[in-house]
């Protein structure tokens, strides 16, 4: 019997890949023929969305962007066998833009069915946890700590400290949370993740809890996700009857619940302090450090917050020890990072690579350029609180230093290219807009400051006291980054500084055509 | 082009989630015996589980179709909160509608990779098919426009997200395609 593969992902469905599993189910029905059709999560490499995959003795072949017209002519050129036909692009694995891919954290999505725990394990699952209940909590920490695994929810602050943190906090009630509340604009690895291997997720938070001592998880969803939403519960589901979660986790003794909450549509409930507001049922106010959530953070108890990223990354390091997964990455960047192609280029998708390859190698190597053909003017990287560097830049290696040196920051590796119609000072409005937006109103340079940042670039597009008024911004960006509470306000001025710094032209020119 | 009457609120029903039912919260003050129940229901079987406030306002939201200023008072006090508190909570949260959205729900994302790929002229094109602005309700009630940011659908830029089903690389003419076919269906 022949074995179809057609993602399920939100990103494949969008592009019709629920008409192509219906038109294939059909066409099989109707030629008699027996197939099993799975529905994995996406392979990351969306210009070929749908992807339909089908297994043959050499392995998976791929054929791409599949549109249910193709279905009949797809079954008469014989692809249940791999033939050729004109959208067949040969292995998979083959294909040039995932080959020179280093997918640790992301080296089940795509292949896995994200619904069976049996296949899960067939593909190396669970051997991280297995590795982990073997040893004390305390050499789980330490071998945390030693892969040099930094957040990749953006503020890459190392990942083992926070749990020996929590670890160390003496006994009582302890939490693991997952800040699954991915709202940057130009990242959707988590959700790409959750939605084709979630089980990676909840293994890594088992792993947390019984390493720190937590008996509890949560996982903070955003209300935006509900592919993600369906495709968590189902393997939750799927892991209790399996018996790897609940009072006894995999036969070890050990309790650990896990369960998803979802968000309401609130930005600021990514930062981590909001977030656990938020899961309190508050609204989502940024709390004021210290103390960290580590010693006081849920319900006032030691909290582990760590992202979807962070936390699927746990199994690989667990299942193939600390060094080796340092043994990727260059300088205090260590491992891979999964890295996001989004807005205005041709391959967008899903690269994880080790740190250090440059921004030019993605955008072009990988990216293909801009989707419009015209030349990229400038990347976002980061989220709207990111910097926008400009095309003369495009050499920085991609680690966190390295930006960091050019006073941008890689935040969850998302990247957003704009081509040479964008206008910047347009698009520093929105990033001042959206702060507005967004604030959570406790401090006042971020409430206030975000809204008098869109009237004085308002002003100076309707050119009014131009000069001044720059000016005027410029202190008004640093107030913001000094005087507010946390990354919301003190970063939403990065993209309006860079694009001062770099495209200032857009600021005195009258506005171009809107983007 | 239709007239945009922005003074009229809609009077259709909330998303017809129980056809048996009046709904009238957008405008009322009080909750019909119905919802007063369900809303009571909600917040007993919720009201025991470790902060419970966005999980009671989803289940309302998911139930009467939106969150009305008339829950405030039972969930309150079913929670042992003050009004203010619960009414702090619904307004902080972009996703809690206060009135009922039309019978299609149109979420245009007006970030900054779908922005990259014209979601601004999407959008403007979108105002004038409908005929009204974002977070507004066309004046037969069949569609609320609304803006979002972020689908996480950024690689497939400009995307939408259209009664729960996510589009991607979406042009105006694709748009005027499913509206069409949704206008057809209701």
């Amino acid at each position: 019997m022949s074995t179809v593969y057609v993602p399920r992902d939100a990103g494949a469905q969008s592009l019709g890949a629920d008409e192509v599993a219906r038109a294939i189910a059909a066409e099989a029905k109707r030629r008699a023929l027996p197939l099993t059709l799975v529905r994995n999560g996406s392979r990351g490499h969306y210009a070929l969305e749908p992807l339909v995959e089908v297994v043959t003795p050499a392995g998976r072949v791929a054929y791409g962007p599949v549109t249910p017209a193709d279905v009949p002519a797809l079954f008469e050129a014989g692809f249940l066998e791999g033939q050729a036909h004109a959208l067949a692009h040969g292995l998979t694995e083959e294909i040039p833009w995932f080959k020179g891919q280093q997918r640790l954290t992301f080296a089940r999505v795509g292949i896995v069915d994200p619904a069976s725990v049996a296949d899960y394990i067939r593909q190396g699952g669970y051997a991280g946890l297995t590795r982990a209940l073997a040893m004390d909590g305390a050499a789980v920490v330490a071998a945390i700590l030693e892969s040099g695994l930094r957040g990749r929810g953006g503020a890459a602050f190392p990942t083992g400290i926070k749990w020996k943190t929590v670890h160390d906090a003496p006994g009582g009630q302890k939490y693991v949370t997952c800040n699954a509340d991915e709202g940057d604009s130009g990242t959707f690895a988590d959700r790409m993740l959750m939605e084709g291997d979630p089980l990676s997720l909840i293994e890594g938070m088992t792993i947390a809890g019984i390493a720190v001592g937590a008996t509890q998880g949560y996982i903070y969803l955003r209300a935006e996700y509900p592919h993600a939403h369906r495709a968590l519960n189902t393997a939750i589901a799927a892991a209790y009857q399996a018996g790897y979660l609940g009072a006894d986790v995999a036969g070890s003794g050990r309790r650990f619940e896990l369960e998803v909450r979802l968000g309401a549509g609130a930005y600021i409930c990514g930062e981590e302090t909001s977030m656990l507001e938020s899961l309190e049922g508050r609204r989502g106010e940024v709390r004021v450090r210290p103390p960290l959530p580590a010693i006081k953070g849920l319900f006032g108890r030691p909290t582990i917050v760590n992202n979807v990223i962070t936390l699927a990354t746990v199994p690989w390091i667990l299942a193939h020890g600390a060094k080796a997964y340092a043994d990727y990455g260059t300088g205090k960047s260590r491992g891979t990072l999964p890295i996001q192609l989004a807005g205005n280029i041709k391959n967008g998708g899903l690269v994880e690579r080790a740190f250090g390859l440059s921004l030019r190698e993605l955008l072009y190597d990988y990216g293909g350029g801009s989707a419009t053909g015209r030349p990229i003017r400038t990347v976002q990287i980061g989220g709207p609180l990111g910097a926008y560097v400009p095309a003369s830049q495009f050499d920085v290696a991609v680690d966190y230093e390295a930006l960091s040196a050019i006073g941008a920051l890689l935040g969850h590796g998302g990247i957003v290219a704009f081509d040479d119609t964008v206008d910047m000072a347009r698009m520093a409005r929105y990033a001042m807009e959206f702060c507005a937006l967004e604030s959570c109103g406790k401090c006042t340079p971020c409430r206030i400051g975000s809204t008098r940042g869109v009237e004085v670039i308002d002003q100076i597009l309707a050119g009014i006291e131009g000069e001044r008024n720059l000016h005027l911004l410029e202190e008004l960006c640093e107030t913001m980054v000094q005087g507010s509470l946390c990354g919301l306000g003190g970063m939403a001025p990065f993209p309006v500084q860079s694009a001062l710094k770099y495209f200032r032209e857009d600021f005195r020119a009258p506005p171009k055509q809107a983007q | 082009m239709r007239l945009v009457r922005t003074d009229i609120r809609p009077t259709v029903p909330c998303k017809p989630r129980d056809p048996g039912w009046t709904y009238t919260c957008c405008l009322m003050k009080t909750l019909a015996a119905t919802q007063e129940t369900a809303v009571k229901r909600i917040v007993a079987e919720l009201k025991h589980r470790p902060g419970p406030l966005l999980e009671i306002l989803h289940a309302i939201q998911d139930t009467l179709g939106c969150v009305p200023e008339a829950v405030v008072a039972p969930v309150a006090e079913g929670l042992n909160l003050s009004r203010a508190e619960v009414h702090g909570v619904i307004t902080f949260y972009h996703h809690f509608r206060r009135a009922p959205a039309g019978a299609h729900t149109v979420s245009l994302c007006q970030a900054e990779a779908c922005r990259s790929m014209g979601a601004v002229a999407l959008a403007e094109h979108a105002r004038r098919r409908l005929g009204v602005d974002f977070h507004q309700t066309t004046p037969d009630g069949r569609f609320t426009l609304e803006p979002i940011y972020c689908l996480g659908n950024c690689a497939c830029s400009p995307a939408a997200m259209i009664d729960g089903r996510l589009h991607g690389r979406l042009t105006p003419e694709r748009f005027d395609e499913i509206i069409a076919a949704q206008a057809k269906s209701s």
